[in-house]
């Protein structure tokens, strides 16, 4: 604030800008809002390529190895071998961290407004769910860590084969006939891919209108219904493998 | 009709506050909420007690001096209303309807029901404005405003600056305040030249005045008693992040 | 009448120049003396209200470079009641090519005033006009726009050119919020203080000038004094008086009827203007009452049941058995009659039975015609907001069946007696806005308020006060030991104390509600000598009461609501009193002021310009003797007076 200053029309001042305005912005709720956004929607882009992945499944063992072995080669002779994977698994890392990062900190900034109490701040025990809001939106955080705890839960068991409740392989292809012979590991899949589509539902709309994209109350809407189509678009698709194998239906 | 008011009572900003009961009786449908609230006061008032502290001004809608969390919903349960305009009509007989002030970090209570929302203002400060010293404006016919620029700011601008949308907001968020007031001086072109200083000072000080961050819930437009739609936040996202990027301000 | 007041010296000069017309408000500034920008920072002004005059003074106060502290009792500059103006602001543009001009605003103005304003004044704001709406669209007020980007405008309360910008039903709210922000950008800058949640309780004069303010910190209850060397006022109108008014329910006459007691002239008090169209009263609980806007009487016929007692659903009553009472007494105008004609023209049909609704007190503001001519949806874009509004307090759809409206108190004329530099007879004491009597004479032309709170805020204000500072160098140090100072504080606590101690029976609401209905049956719609002596009596019995049985709870050291209202309603006695008096010695029939013995053969006003040709400004001698009038004589120089016709 400047109070008043030589020339006595200090009031013909400009809103305070420039450096200092621009550098407490990158902290400000709105970037850690749109870093969000930007890594969430780098997830969901990966989302749907491991998507694509997965479904070759029905192609047969074969072909699903040798697809797994073609992600370990692809962009040779110009990276090494595992190169173009390992650059997905940085940005995907990245990815992680800023979106958990961004998360805690909002979360913290969320509780400190509302005397740690959010939507049940009020002595009133009606209406504490809001008046039209989603159930996905209540789900973000929590849903968010159990996702998290998830991914590691899956990397250990498909990824790494260190969790191996039917068995070891190196063959994923048979990874995935082994875990997903086990009804327990088909109903933690279940369990987490249903919070990811929640996750999602909330999420994928949310990070459109993070970035600035919701521009109308029609808008509002599309970016709606494309975000129920992506979550569940997700969801059934990443579903798909583990049920078939369970049923029986690949072997 | 008759009806149980649960209403949070508290001396001041340094005590503590409790949801205390009273009934009142002989409530018509044609009252409206403050109305009723005036009948308790009158009664509190010839027996001695101290009445209920509440804002209210203008009592047609405008002001946005009214507030409440009736029911734990600010201004209560009609959409599209304020306080003042909300009628005893959509109420039912032994109603039991808990009144209370606008909770959030950034709006201390001052006694009962009346909170502290200078916090706004001062995001006003921060950038909510048009530099236009008086006397320095050209003809007003000078700048042609295409009608849905137009229309798109008197739209942001109706906000009556109530902060219905903080007591809603889950995170306690501004952003929809301070969003609607970006895209009314945004969308016109005179508000063009300091547009994205504007969108950096406002989510700066909306910030450093403690409100939460926005996660596109949507609670704050549900209650917002003139309808500021959601996208008006998205407005000023958009501002902000292009702020970042211009080397010119 | 004798015994009630007496007659002092008439007031000769008003600082206006002498000239052509058109040549007045430059010579004043030309003869203005200037202040170097670098003093300007030396110097202080308090500015006592946010409204549309006081947040545009401010903030163009601020501008300028002088030290400014605003002050008002809402929790923001921007609630104060400018925000609740509906219909829009005139402004000589001739932007329609409709003929329209700054001499024919200036012209409608007077006539509109019933020739009992000033003619420099009314000259000066016509001037202006235009460059409130420049300074207003350059702070991005989103006026109406036409398909073409340029700005809209429409015909407004009976006026027949198109000269009203407005902003859908909200013009105020768009017009406030300009200035607000204005205001809050110099606070940012540090040459405005903005005070919130502060209430002005005297006035501070020293060595007969106005030097500063008491105030009291509504929160904590602390009485804090405010010195610096000038004030203005621009608290607003006084209609709370009458209880149910449009008003917010604030609004008050706390600052101005203070200064009052300090010296200040009381102008033509009487004037107050009654609204036709507004929400009727739905019963006893009710708290205030709701305009809607008269741009409805552009598209709505007003009628009522051509026989008494006729209690059918208006969409069963025939059209040959309506009475459209506006046109067919009007023809010429028909529903666009001045606001003073609509309005009694209505308590007429309802005194003689015709009225609909619960008690009667309504007549029907009928959109079918309208709907049916242009459509719901340009009916909807048109006045939407207001028919929500109507809507929702009464629970009828105006689209369906028509709105029931009744007159309502709305915006008062009378205000603090202000020369041509909008100074009060106290030096140093500015008035602006709807607080001061300046411009609208007997009755305010639609649209015409917004006009005359900007004038006065952003262009006519800064440039007169910048004279009087600059002849009334600071005297000196004058801190809060300097005993008026002392002594104006004292005042106001002990007052608080009585307030406090009386512990009686009564609400003040109750006293309230009883002052409102005696001012609303003699000093309203019309007025008699008979009654308005009665009134006189009864205000001072009913003063009497409050004084040993009105009940305030609570202390002075807390934030107490039902201490500010009992202050604000002790000082509407002494200002009611003052109307019925000024309505009692204005025996002719003039604007809203309309006397029964003052009346043509088929009922209509007559005015009495031989009599009654003045400003009738009221000196304040004490609470134990009666008040001295001093006449400010109108000459009209451009004019023609003329009685007003509408037929």
């Amino acid at each position: 604030m400047v109070h008043s200053s030589d020339n006595a029309y200090s009031g013909v001042m400009v809103i305070n800008k420039g450096v200092g305005a621009r550098t407490a912005a990158l902290r400000s709720s709105v970037v850690l809002h749109a870093g969000m956004a930007v890594s969430g929607l780098i997830m969901v882009l990966f989302l749907l390529a491991h998507m694509y992945g997965n479904l070759k499944i029905f192609e047969g063992r074969q072909a699903f190895d040798g697809y797994s072995a073609f992600l370990r080669v692809v962009g040779e002779p110009l990276l090494p071998r595992s190169g173009a994977l390992w650059i997905v698994r940085v940005v995907l890392l990245l990815s992680v961290f800023v979106h958990i990062y961004a998360a805690f900190t909002l979360w913290h900034r969320s509780r400190a407004a509302t005397r740690g109490k959010g939507a049940w701040r009020y002595e009133s025990a009606k209406n504490r769910r809001g008046v039209q809001r989603s159930y996905s939106s209540f789900t973000m955080r929590w849903g968010g860590i159990l996702i998290g705890l998830f991914v590691i839960y899956h990397i250990l068991n498909l990824t790494a084969d260190y969790i191996a409740p039917g068995g070891a392989s190196s063959s994923p292809y048979q990874r995935m006939i082994n875990s997903f012979s086990i009804w327990w590991v088909v109903l933690s899949y279940v369990v987490a891919l249903i919070a990811l589509g929640f996750h999602l539902r909330h999420g994928v709309w949310s990070a459109f209108a993070s970035l600035g994209a919701n521009t109308s109350v029609a808008r509002r809407r599309v970016l709606n219904g494309a975000a129920t189509v992506v979550a569940a678009l997700i969801v059934v698709g990443f579903l798909i493998p583990p049920l078939v194998i369970w049923v029986g239906w690949v072997r | 009709m008759k009806v149980t008011l649960r209403i949070w009572r508290q001396h001041d900003g340094a005590s503590l506050g409790r949801m205390i009961s009273y009934d009142v009786e002989g409530i018509s449908g044609d009252m409206s909420f403050l109305e009723m609230l005036d009948v308790l006061n009158e009664r509190l008032t010839v027996t001695g007690e101290e009445p209920v502290a509440f804002d209210h001004d203008c009592r047609e809608g405008i002001c946005g001096m009214c507030s409440l969390a009736i029911d734990g919903v600010a201004h209560g349960p009609e959409g599209l209303t304020t306080t003042c305009q909300l009628y005893m009509r959509h109420f039912s007989d032994g109603d039991i309807i808990d009144v209370e002030p606008w909770h959030a970090e950034s709006f201390p209570v001052v006694r009962d029901l009346i909170v502290d929302r200078s916090a706004l203002d001062r995001i006003i400060q921060a950038g909510g404005y048009i530099s236009a010293p008086t006397g320095a404006a050209p003809d007003a016919a000078a700048n042609l405003v295409p009608k849905k620029a137009a229309d798109r700011a008197f739209d942001a601008a109706t906000c009556i600056g109530c902060g219905a949308c903080v007591a809603a907001c889950p995170n306690g968020s501004a952003m929809l305040f301070t969003g609607a007031k970006a895209t009314h001086l945004g969308a016109l072109p005179q508000g063009q030249p300091e547009r994205n200083a504007r969108a950096l000072a406002l989510v700066n000080a909306h910030d450093a005045e403690g409100f939460g961050g926005c996660t596109q819930i949507g609670e704050c437009t549900a209650v917002c008693p003139v309808g500021i739609p959601l996208d008006m936040i998205s407005r000023l996202n958009a501002d902000v992040l292009s702020a970042l990027g211009d080397s010119g301000i | 009448m004798t015994g009630l007041f007496t007659v002092g010296e008439s007031i000769r000069d008003t600082k206006s120049p002498e000239g052509p017309l058109q040549g007045r408000w430059e010579a004043r500034r030309f003869g203005a003396k200037l202040i170097n920008p670098a003093n300007r920072r030396k110097l202080s002004v308090i500015v006592v209200g946010t409204g549309l005059a006081g947040a545009s003074a401010a903030a163009t106060l601020g501008e300028a470079g002088y030290q400014v502290k605003s002050f008002c009792y809402q929790d923001s500059a921007r609630r104060a009641h400018s925000i609740a103006a509906q219909g829009g602001i005139n402004a000589a543009k001739d932007y329609r090519n409709d003929g329209d001009s700054v001499r024919r605003l200036f012209y409608d103005t007077v006539k509109g005033g019933d020739y009992r304003s000033r003619e420099s004044n009314v000259y000066r704001l016509a001037e202006v006009s235009s460059a409130i709406i420049d300074q207003c669209v350059a702070q991005g007020v989103p006026f109406a726009r036409d398909y073409g980007g340029l700005l809209d405008t429409r015909s407004f309360g009976g006026v027949q050119v198109s000269r009203t910008f407005y902003a859908r039903g909200q013009t105020g709210q768009q017009l406030l919020l300009g200035a607000y922000q204005a205001l809050e950008r110099q606070a940012a800058a540090g040459t405005v203080q903005v005070n919130t949640r502060h209430e002005m309780l005297d006035l501070i004069v020293i060595d007969g000038k106005a030097r500063g303010v008491v105030v009291r910190d509504m929160v904590t209850g602390t009485l804090e004094t405010h010195l610096a060397d000038a004030v203005v006022l621009a608290s607003g109108g006084y209609g709370n008086v009458y209880y149910l008014s449009t008003n917010a329910m604030g609004c008050n006459t706390t600052a101005i009827w203070r200064a009052h007691r300090r010296g200040a002239f009381f102008a033509n008090p009487c004037f107050t203007q009654i609204h036709p169209t507004c929400i009727p009263v739905s019963g006893d609980h009710q708290s205030k009452l709701t305009l809607m806007s008269e741009s409805l009487r552009n598209d709505g016929r007003i009628w009522v049941p051509a026989t008494a007692g006729d209690a059918r659903n208006p969409r069963d009553i025939p059209e040959a058995e309506r009475d459209y009472y506006l046109e067919r007494a009007y023809p010429a105008f028909g529903n666009l009659v001045p606001r003073d004609v609509a309005s009694r023209a209505a308590k007429n049909q309802c005194d003689a039975g015709r009225g609909v609704g619960p008690g009667g007190r309504g007549v029907y503001l009928d959109l079918t015609d309208a709907i049916a001519r242009l459509g719901r949806a340009s009916i909807e874009e048109k006045y939407g907001n207001l028919l929500d509004i109507y809507q929702k307090i009464t629970d009828e759809d105006p689209y369906q069946v028509p709105m029931r409206i009744y007159p309502a108190v709305h915006y008062t004329m009378g205000g603090l007696w202000v020369d041509y530099d909008l100074e009060s007879s106290i030096p140093g004491l500015f008035v602006i806005g709807e607080a001061n009597f300046s411009d609208h004479g007997a009755n305010r032309l639609g649209a015409s308020a917004l006009m005359q709170g900007l004038a006065d805020g952003y262009f006519i204000l800064p440039n007169t006060i910048g004279d009087y500072l600059a002849k009334n160098p600071s005297a000196g140090a004058v801190d809060e030991s300097h005993p008026d100072v002392v002594a104006a504080v004292d005042a106001v606590r002990e007052r608080i104390n009585m307030f406090l101690s009386i512990n009686g029976e009564r609400t003040v609401d109750s006293f309230h509600k009883e002052l409102g209905a005696i001012l609303w049956e003699y000093c309203g719609m019309e007025r008699n000598a008979e009654g308005l002596a009665h009134a006189v009596e009864l205000i001072r019995a009913l003063r009497e009461e409050f004084w040993t049985n009105v009940k305030v709870t609570g202390g002075n050291e807390e934030l107490n609501q039902t201490l500010e209202r009992a202050g604000r309603v002790a000082d509407f006695f002494g200002l009611a009193e003052l109307m019925c008096l000024d309505a009692l010695h204005r025996g002719e029939s003039c604007g809203s002021h309309f006397r029964t013995e003052s009346q043509t053969g088929d009922g209509e006003a007559l005015r009495d310009d031989d009599g009654f040709a003045y400003v009738a400004a009221w000196e304040f001698n004490g609470d134990d003797a009666p008040p001295r009038l001093h006449k400010e004589f109108l000459k009209y120089d451009f004019v023609e007076l003329t009685q007003r016709s509408y037929k």
